[in-house]
């Protein structure tokens, strides 16, 4: 990247930048600054301003730096972006550094009690006397930390000119209408906003401005809640959980949606029921049992859960129990960077359990299809009979997107192939004279019928069990009847392919290569190829949604010399994955990988296809 | 010639319980365990106590984990759904299963090294949640299918033929329970067949978790003399607190009052009465609980009986709130919001 070396600017702004800049926040954590840049986002959203905001997080409960970065694109990319034209400076510890990483050009707003030592020439300064200010508006004591941050939010905004009736708005959203907190973090917003009027100068050249034609039909929201709110529409009865980052919001919201939306109308009775676990052994396990009994049964955790998981999973494969498992990712090996994004555990889920065994992999890009996927991932799980992945990560999980409005559920629920006792007595007859197996596939499929417990017919029960067994479920060691079973459970996989969500494809014409993506890559994706575009380089792009991979996926290696395969993790597991089942064009495959903690960004993407 | 009358008996009438079934009804497939193993007595005894509580066996769910008493669901109820899970995780499963359906009556069979060693902790959390469930633990001091080593309630000083002495401290699974704040803790003798199927039968009527440590002999690895978990130490040193007997709610049979008696009353409306034999015992009593089975462990004696019963706590399916219909038995209309409802959420967003 080249540096652009600027002149030290006059007082006179030669040109406005509207809706088109970074800013990045930088708080202690714990200090409230989320409620405070919550506000900014979602003024400028209402604003009609395309708008992203990601948060870079410590894992720590107070005093520890954090940043929030807040990208304005009236173009609409979302992707993170590494340039900061904006740095509000709020905590000491950070705050040189801090002031190094504006572009030139940039602005400085910074609290006043912070040492300032190297003032650069290439950047303007504002000071905000945020301690005067609270001292001034009287607050109660053991709010002044979490208010102090509303400072910011006013000189922003008179600098900015964001309009100042939606920051209100944001407000009294954000308390849920309660008259006192909206009072009290209005008040700090006014006066930071009057005080800035009366004492800067606004000779700074970023400006923001109403806007039409994209947040129109969208939603702000984090992707934890779409997945929460997804699975209450897909109609889940059961999830156990354990908590751990960046997993909990979801088990969380799904309390708070189930409690207010599922509940019988007449006795009030939840048609429910979410238990904390011991664990992740016990959350999955707690799973697998309500699942073999008939229950919409899910999990959420990270990586280090799906680690625990694995012996229930590997169970859940063999002995054919449905499940789903979110997984937001989180980067790993071990504890690793339990708040920082990463998709580095595609490999592990889709293969998790000792011996062989494959999981379908759902992989959402944002949070509407996390809201779509949860639906998904229950009726696949379903009508597979086996444990179904959805792998979101931390950035589409817990950060705030606009994503489009989500699509109430039309199609009806599949709960897959069980057998009530009226089915079960026909079942012979129905069957040309095969008499039920649990394990037996009549259909060809490589999907058996099952029993739950409690149904009333002499015949319904049968024993599972994660030992080898016949298409009767009674034990067996005898070689044929292991074969027999695995090759079973390798055609149902096969029937999985068709099953899962497809590719979305993009084809250029023209194009020269092609570009393979997934999950919360897709806004860095869109940018680079607008980015790669400009310098000459049409590209295709397929978006896989889902492992195992269909044909169509075939198809668009065998199209292009070159297909780059992009994703966040290290090792290119997306590639490795790609590599093996398309090995007859496997040379075709361009690893681009990557993994520091954030989400990929369109520069450094362009940069690798460029090159 | 006059023949001779012969006379046929009329076939006698085969035995039925409450819901018009034979006992061999209630039998699973063929044990596969050593002959003589005490699981398989425990086995019968279940088949007996679900035979004569009338229990529908489709309603029935059976779980265990890892181990050769973790088998034995097999062997027992062949008109019920079984679980083998996984080693020390049963707990999980049938927490889940039971939420799913909370019309289902849950047996787990476990034994010392999946409840005590691997599985302590998803014990002591199901125990704390008072899932409403049998729990036996077919407890004897080794692991068979691995061939002789020791678990974890193996006694201190306790000899095994491969393994040598046993240098550590049991975990006793009685303690465990009560300190996880069981709502029913039993200990019994797969020899003793009257008072484990009285156990059993209450275990069955309890509201609640019941646990019972029942004390299972491996004729193979450590059922020698001297072992505290043989049939010959069992015979022998067998102390019950009581003298146990179960009145089952259908049995409408008036209870008196007898002064070496105490009589409890379960949930459901039966009783489980507890005749005096040296000492009077209040199985309400958590602290003689304590002590009993403190003492007990220090004197490495062999103590039957129920030693504590909370009739009337509430179980986890209480907790849970949750609508009539097993959640399994749900369908879209329940579970699916209508359309407004995401609407508005959305608009709330």
């Amino acid at each position: 990247m080249s540096v652009i070396v600027q002149e030290p600017q006059t007082e006179q702004v030669d040109q406005l930048i509207f809706n088109d800049f970074n800013i990045n926040v930088a708080t202690a954590n714990g200090s409230g600054s989320q409620t405070s840049n919550n506000m900014l986002i979602r003024s400028l959203y209402k604003m009609g301003i395309p708008v992203t905001g990601k948060n870079l997080f410590p894992s720590n409960i107070q005093g520890l730096p954090t940043w929030y970065n807040i990208r304005l694109s009236k173009d609409g990319y979302l992707a993170r972006r590494e340039r900061v034209e904006i740095m509000i400076c709020m905590n000491g510890a950070t705050v040189a550094e801090d002031m190094a990483s504006v572009v030139p050009g940039g602005i400085i707003l910074y609290d006043d009690t912070l040492p300032v030592a190297d003032h650069r020439k290439d950047v303007k300064f504002y000071p905000m006397p945020v301690r005067e200010l609270v001292k001034a508006a009287n607050l109660p004591y053991n709010l002044q930390r979490y208010i102090a941050n509303m400072v910011y939010v006013g000189v922003a905004a008179y600098l900015l000119e964001i309009e100042m009736d939606e920051i209100k708005d944001a407000l009294a959203w954000n308390f849920g209408g309660k008259t006192k907190p909206i009072e009290l973090n209005w008040s700090m917003v006014t006066a930071a906003y009057d005080w800035a009027k009366a004492n800067l100068t606004n000779d700074q050249p970023y400006r923001v401005r109403r806007m039409t034609g994209f947040n129109e039909g969208t939603l702000l929201v984090d992707g934890n809640t779409a997945s929460a709110m997804g699975a209450i529409f897909a109609g889940f009865t059961f999830a156990a959980w354990y908590p751990i980052t960046p997993s909990t919001s979801i088990a969380e919201a799904l309390a708070d949606y189930a409690a207010k939306l599922r509940r019988d109308p007449e006795t009030q009775k939840a048609t429910y029921a979410i238990v904390q676990a011991e664990d992740e052994l016990a959350a999955i396990g707690m799973v697998m049992g309500a699942g073999w009994a008939g229950a919409r049964a899910m999990t959420a955790t990270s990586g280090p859960g799906i680690s625990l998981m694995s012996e229930f999973v590997g169970y859940g494969y063999f002995a054919e129990i449905p499940a789903v498992i979110w997984d937001v990712q989180r980067m790993g090996p071990s504890t690793g960077l339990p708040t920082r994004t990463s998709q580095g555990d595609l490999l592990a889920a889709h293969t998790l359990g000792h011996g062989d065994g494959r999981h379908p992999v759902l992989i959402p890009a944002d949070p509407a299809e996390c809201f779509e996927m949860a639906g998904t991932a229950f009726d696949l799980a379903e009508r597979l009979q086996t444990p179904v992945f959805v792998l979101s990560d931390l950035d589409i999980g817990m950060n705030i997107w606009i994503t489009k409005k989500f699509e109430y559920p039309e199609k009806p629920l599949d709960r897959g192939k069980v057998l009530s006792a009226e089915q079960l007595a026909k079942f012979k007859e129905e069957h040309n004279g095969q008499r039920w197996g649990r394990y037996l596939d009549v259909d060809g499929d490589g999907i058996p019928y099952r029993t739950l417990p409690g149904t009333d017919h002499p015949g319904a029960a049968y024993f599972t069990r994660g030992t080898g067994h016949t298409e009767y479920a009674t034990y067996s060691e005898r070689p044929h009847d292991w074969e027999n079973n695995m090759l079973r459970l390798a055609r149902k996989f096969e029937t999985a392919r068709t099953l899962v969500p497809a590719p979305v494809i993009d084809e250029v014409e023209g194009a020269t290569i092609g570009i393979i993506s997934m999950g919360s890559n897709h806004p860095a994706i869109v940018e680079a190829r607008a980015r790669l575009r400009e310098q000459g380089i049409e590209s295709s792009y397929l978006r896989v949604r889902a492992l195992p991979i269909n044909d169509a996926v075939r198809a668009f290696v065998e199209k292009y010399d070159k297909v780059y395969v992009v994703e966040n993790n290290r090792d290119g597991q997306l590639y490795e994955i790609l590599l093996v089942d398309l090995h007859e064009v496997g040379y075709k495959l361009v690893s681009v990988a990557k993994c520091d903690g954030l989400p990929l960004s369109a520069r450094w993407i362009t940069e690798q296809i460029a090159k | 010639m006059t023949a001779t009358p012969t006379r046929t008996p009329a076939p006698r009438a085969p035995k039925l319980n409450l819901i018009g079934l034979e006992k061999s009804a209630y039998k699973g497939a063929d044990s596969t365990l050593c002959n003589g193993c005490g699981h398989d007595s425990i086995s019968s005894r279940i088949i007996n106590a679900a035979w004569e509580m009338g229990l529908k066996q489709q309603n029935v769910v059976k779980f265990s984990g890892i181990g050769c008493s973790s088998k034995t669901p097999a062997y027992f109820l062949g008109m019920s759904h079984g679980f083998n899970s996984l080693h020390g995780r049963m707990p999980s499963v049938a927490t889940g299963a039971l939420v799913a359906n909370h019309h289902l009556v849950g047996i787990g069979v476990s034994g010392d090294g999946d409840t005590a060693s691997i599985g302590i902790g998803q014990f002591k959390h199901l125990v704390r949640r008072n899932v409403p469930m049998v729990y036996i633990v077919e407890n004897n001091g080794v692991y068979g299918l691995t061939k002789g080593q020791f678990s974890a309630t193996a006694d201190q000083g306790q000899k095994l033929k491969y393994a040598g002495t046993n240098p550590y401290m049991p975990l006793d699974v009685c303690l465990e329970a009560l300190a996880a704040n069981a709502t029913f803790v039993a200990r019994s003798f797969a020899g003793d067949a009257k008072q484990l199927e009285a156990l059993l039968k209450a275990a069955i009527a309890h509201k609640g978790l019941a646990v019972l440590d029942v004390i299972s002999p491996c004729v193979t690895f450590n059922n020698h003399d001297e072992s505290t978990k043989s049939y010959a130490f069992g015979k022998e040193h067998e102390t019950p607190l009581h003298d146990l007997s179960f009145v089952p709610s259908f049995e409408q049979i008036e209870i008196d009052e007898y002064d070496d008696e105490t009589e409890v009353q379960l949930h459901d409306g039966s009783w489980l009465v507890l005749k005096k034999l040296d000492e009077h015992y209040d199985p309400t009593d958590k602290h003689l609980a304590y002590r009993t089975l403190e003492d007990a462990r220090k004197q490495q004696k062999l103590l039957t009986g129920i030693f504590y019963i909370e009739p009337e706590t509430p179980n986890f399916l209480d907790i849970l709130q949750m609508i009539e219909t097993p959640l399994a038995h749900l369908g879209e209309a329940q579970t699916r919001p209508s359309r407004a409802a995401l609407e508005k959420l959305m608009a709330e967003l």
